[in-house]
This record gives structure tokens, C-alpha cells and sequence, in this order.
């Protein structure tokens, strides 16, 4: 991977300035770089990663796995962007194995979660069967640990 | 009572080590941003820690071989035969050891007889001098300075050679200037030492910490070396794992049979379970390596960057994870430096003086450290140093 997008990749809010001196680079070149990752659409977007559970205890996140009938000429991607545009569905993906699509949802409580699935998902055409299953706990969320490990005290000088 | 009457000559004769006292004021401070440690930042990669706690679930608990566990030996082997292009033979030519510290005690107690001198350049790590020392050999410095980017000059080894010189000890990547060696001045090098006679006793502990692309050469893997030299590893610095002491030597059989006697004797060997991590570190961590090197690499761009802009005139190192600036624009001598840095600023760096005499007018400052404390660390030096700086 480009260290720039390696760099943006752990950290998206380091300054411009310090990716210029990390990287041996200009800042105009930072900046152009970048600018053309999001032209490209190969940056999508910056989010803090947040602990749901920190924020909203009753904050549901479901895994949800969805049968669909692939169809003639498009395969399984008209409805899977059907599916994906729905606001609750925060990931999309198509799997390989006992079922088509597997779909992240998040909700503000179960029963929005539930209606979600009993009234727009299973009713959309072509899909034939889900099953959902909810999250009982995160113990790590987009590659950060919830736990922190204690960091380990290090002697301050050493040879 | 005179404690001193009991304490051996050669021990009382070893001045106190320059990076302790430091250490002690430091230690005495808090909110310090410490640039002075000598070992990674990061915890040992994951899948190394579990390693050890499945052999410690495992029951590997007991003595291992003196040499160490075949398995590790034959991981050794097959990882420098792949790192550096020379074989050895696991059963007879590899010695795991506590740390390539322990490694080096034993190579210099097996070579050396009284009165034998040890060719070394400075600045270097603090322990080599005494080391030496204690062995009762001598050790003779050779002068390394920022122009040459710290590399050692064969015509100045030649310079210092005597007839009782019995080994060079070598160290690229440098502690602390992170001088790195090319392979056409390591020729020069080897030719003088096959000419002399001379032992090389090559510490490579930070051969995977190399930058801009550059590629270790080991002294060993020249023609007719591998037989004059004793090479030393070990997991500490590109694995992250210093507190697991796993160093190795791999040498010619006589010598490490030779070394293994006192090993034997004096240590027995190294930890059961810290074998078994240095183990699954040696094969299966190749990303884990690659991806701190990487990151070491971005952070001494941004420390480098900094210091020559803070106007610390800073040579760009090409491997280790410490930049060793020239603070002499500031007039003051490294301790003082690093004392009134310490006292006013809360920065702890380290005194390039602790390295020998042409370490005097450096400091070290270790760049493993996360970005967020590099970068406040060298706000404080920019504001010392304007303080500081000359008109």
C-alpha cells in the first residue's frame, strides 16, 4: 500500500505538515495526492471510530445473512445495491458459501432492527431467507482493540 | 568498611556507565517525554506472546540443550541462510543465548587472553568498552564521525592494529548513531582482518532496521569470513522482544563450542518459553517486522526533518531507530544539553558522550515513539533551542 494511504489509514486526522515530513514529501504533494485518492473514489470518507456501546447502551448491531435469487444478466448486484441503500445497512457484502449477502445493521433499539428485517428486507423480491444475529458484545471494532492493554511500563532510559 | 579493598581492580576500574546516572535524574521526574530508551515502543507483536503462553500451557517449562532447542537453532539457520546468504550448521555452529549482551561476554571470555586488544569503533554501545575490559583484554577505539555517516574506515582500523590485536568488534546498524556499512567498504574491512589475523565479532542486532531500501550485509557472508567471524543476533530490537532475551552467535564449531563451556557453566540456557516465541518471531513474522520498520522509517523522517529545521544539523540514519544530531550550535557540551533539556523542557535524550569520546557535541534520541510524543518532544527542543541558540 501507498504509505500515505497506509499512514491516513491509522490515523486520517494527522496534519498535512506531518505527513509532508514523515513521508520526505512536500505538502502541495500531500495535498494533490490526496485530493486525487478521493477523486478516484479510492478514499471513500473519514469516520471516527467510535464504541457503540459507550454512546448507546441500547444500540443493537446485527449480522445479518440473506439468501437472494441471482438474476439473469446482473448476477446478484441490482439486489444487492437495492439492499445496501437502505440507511440502517452499514456494510454489504457478497459471500461465498451457505448464503448470498451478509449485511451489517444498526439500529437505535432491537425493535427498529426487527421491523427493518420483517418489513423491508424479507419483503424486497428475490430474496428468499435471512437470519439474523445480533451482537452480545465488541471486543474489537475496525482493527482497535476496546480493551486496552495497559501499556506497558518501559524504563525511561536504557542502553 | 572499605568496600573497595573487596571489590576486584578491574571491576572498580569500569567508570559508572554515563546512560545510569542519567537514568537516576530521570527517574526522579514525571510528565518527562522520554527520547532515551534503546528498544522498541511497541509490545511484542501478538501472535509471538501467544506463542509463549501456548509453551508455557505446553508444560515447556524445564532446561532446554545448553546450545538452545534444535528447533529454535534450525530456525536460525534457515533465517540468516535466507537474510544474509551463509549457512551454519544448527548442531554445531549456532549458540542460543540471553540476549546478544550475553552472546558477546561469551565470545570475548572464550578468544580472549589477557593483555589481548579489541579494535572497536566509537561512538558505540556503552557496554562494549567494559565488556572488554572485564575480560581482561584491551579495548582500542576507533574514531567514527558524522562526515563519514559513521561508517568505519578500514585505514583507520589498519592505524590501531598491534600484534596483540586478536578481534574487531563491529556494529552496523550503530548504537547510537545508526551508521550503516555498505558492502564495498566492508571489503577493505575483511581483507585487513584475513591480513591480521584478526577475529570480527559482528553485532547485528539491528540488520532488520535498515531504511531507503538499503540491504544488511553481514562481514560474514564475504569470502574466507565466515570462518573469522562470530555473528550476533537476536530477537530484541526487530521483533520487539527485549524483555523475552533471546540472542544467538552462529561462528565457526570451535568457538562455539568454546563459548558453550562457559555458558554452560554460567547461565545453562536460555528461557524454555522464550526459545519457543523467538521461534514463531523467526517464522512467521515477516509483516509484523516490515510493518515497524516501516513506521520506524516514517518517524525518523519526521524526527530528521525537525532537527535540521530546529537547526540541529542531523545526518539522515539508514538503520537502527536512533538520529544522533549534532548539538553543538547551542554551545553547550551533550550532558549539559541533556540535563538542562531534561530540567526545562522535560525531554529526555541521551548524551552522546555515554558513547565515547567522538560522541561528545551528539545526543541520541530514540524515535521509537509514538508520532503524537515525537512531535510535542521536538516542540520542546525547538523551544529549547531557541533559547539556547548562539548569536
Amino acid at each position: 500500500m501507498d504509505p500515505l494511504l497506509e499512514l491516513l489509514h491509522q490515523n486520517a486526522t494527522i496534519a498535512r505538515g506531518d505527513l509532508a515530513k514523515m513521508l520526505n514529501l512536500s505538502v502541495d504533494e500531500i495535498d494533490q495526492r490526496i485530493r486525487r485518492y478521493e477523486q478516484d473514489q479510492v478514499i471513500l470518507g473519514y469516520q471516527a471510530v467510535v464504541d457503540p456501546e459507550k454512546i448507546d447502551a441500547d444500540a443493537v448491531t446485527a449480522f445479518i445473512e440473506v439468501s437472494i435469487t441471482p438474476e439473469r444478466g446482473g448476477g446478484f448486484d441490482r439486489l444487492a445495491e437495492r439492499i445496501a441503500r437502505f440507511d440502517e445497512v452499514k456494510s454489504c457484502w457478497l459471500m461465498s458459501g451457505g448464503y448470498d449477502l451478509a449485511i451489517l445493521v444498526e439500529g437505535n433499539n432491537l425493535r427498529e432492527i426487527a421491523r427493518f428485517v420483517s418489513e423491508k428486507l424479507s419483503t424486497v423480491e428475490g430474496v428468499v431467507s435471512t437470519a439474523t444475529r445480533f451482537r452480545l458484545k465488541t471486543y474489537k471494532q475496525n482493527g482497535m482493540l476496546l480493551s486496552q492493554p495497559a501499556n506497558a511500563e518501559r524504563l525511561p532510559v536504557t542502553p | 568498611m572499605d568496600f573497595s579493598r573487596y571489590i576486584a581492580d578491574r571491576v572498580l576500574e569500569i567508570p559508572r556507565s554515563g546512560i545510569r546516572d542519567f537514568f537516576e535524574v530521570v527517574q526522579t521526574m514525571t510528565d518527562v517525554i522520554s527520547l532515551g530508551i534503546g528498544e522498541p515502543d511497541y509490545v511484542t507483536p501478538w501472535r509471538i506472546r501467544e506463542a509463549a503462553i501456548f509453551a508455557m500451557e505446553k508444560g515447556k517449562t524445564g532446561y532446554t540443550s545448553n546450545l538452545g532447542t534444535p528447533k529454535l537453532r534450525q530456525a536460525i539457520a534457515k533465517y540468516i541462510e535466507r537474510r544474509c546468504d551463509i549457512s551454519y550448521d544448527p548442531r554445531t555452529e549456532i549458540l542460543v543465548s540471553v540476549g546478544v549482551s550475553e552472546a558477546l561476554d561469551l565470545a570475548l571470555r572464550a578468544l580472549l587472553d589477557p593483555g589481548d586488544e579489541v579494535i572497536y569503533h566509537e561512538p558505540s554501545y556503552v557496554s562494549y568498552n567494559p565488556s572488554v575490559s572485564l575480560c581482561y583484554g584491551k579495548p582500542v577505539p576507533v574514531s567514527t564521525s558524522a562526515d563519514q555517516e559513521f561508517r568505519v574506515l578500514a585505514e583507520d582500523i589498519e592505524r590501531v592494529v598491534t600484534p596483540r590485536s586478536k578481534a574487531l568488534l563491529l556494529n552496523f546498524p550503530t548504537n547510537p548513531t545508526g551508521g550503516t556499512i555498505h558492502a564495498t567498504d566492508l571489503k577493505p574491512i575483511a581483507d585487513l582482518c584475513r591480513r591480521h589475523d584478526l577475529i570480527v565479532l559482528s553485532d547485528e542486532i539491528y540488520s532488520e532496521l535498515v531504511y531507503d531500501g538499503a540491504e544488511h550485509t553481514s562481514i560474514a557472508s564475504l569470502p574466507g569470513m565466515k570462518e573469522r567471524t562470530v555473528l550476533l543476533n537476536g530477537c530484541s530490537k526487530s521483533y520487539a522482544m527485549t524483555g523475552f532475551r533471546v540472542g544467538y552467535a552462529c561462528a565457526p564449531g570451535p568457538i562455539i563450542e568454546a563459548m558453550m563451556k562457559i555458558h554452560q557453566y554460567a547461565i545453562m540456557c536460555a528461557s524454555n518459553m522464550s526459545q519457543e516465541a523467538a521461534i514463531e518471531a523467526l517464522e512467521n513474522c515477516r509483516n509484523e517486522v516490515v510493518a515497524m520498520r516501516n513506521d520506524y522509517e516514517r518517524r525518523r523522517n519526521f524526527v530528521v526533518n525537525r532537527l535540521n529545521e530546529i537547526g540541529l544539523p542531523c545526518h539522515s540514519p539508514r538503520g537502527t531507530f536512533y538520529a544522533f544530531p549534532n548539538i553543538t550550535p547551542t554551545g553547550l557540551q551533550s550532558k549539559d544539553f541533556s540535563l538542562r533539556l531534561l530540567k526545562s523542557e522535560k525531554v529526555a535524550v541521551v548524551p552522546g558522550s555515554a558513547f565515547g569520546n567522538p560522541g561528545e557535541g551528539y545526543v541520541r534520541c530514540c524515535f521509537a515513539t509514538g508520532m503524537d510524543k515525537l512531535k510535542e518532544a521536538m516542540d520542546r527542543v525547538e523551544e529549547f533551542v531557541g533559547k539556547h541558540a548562539q548569536s
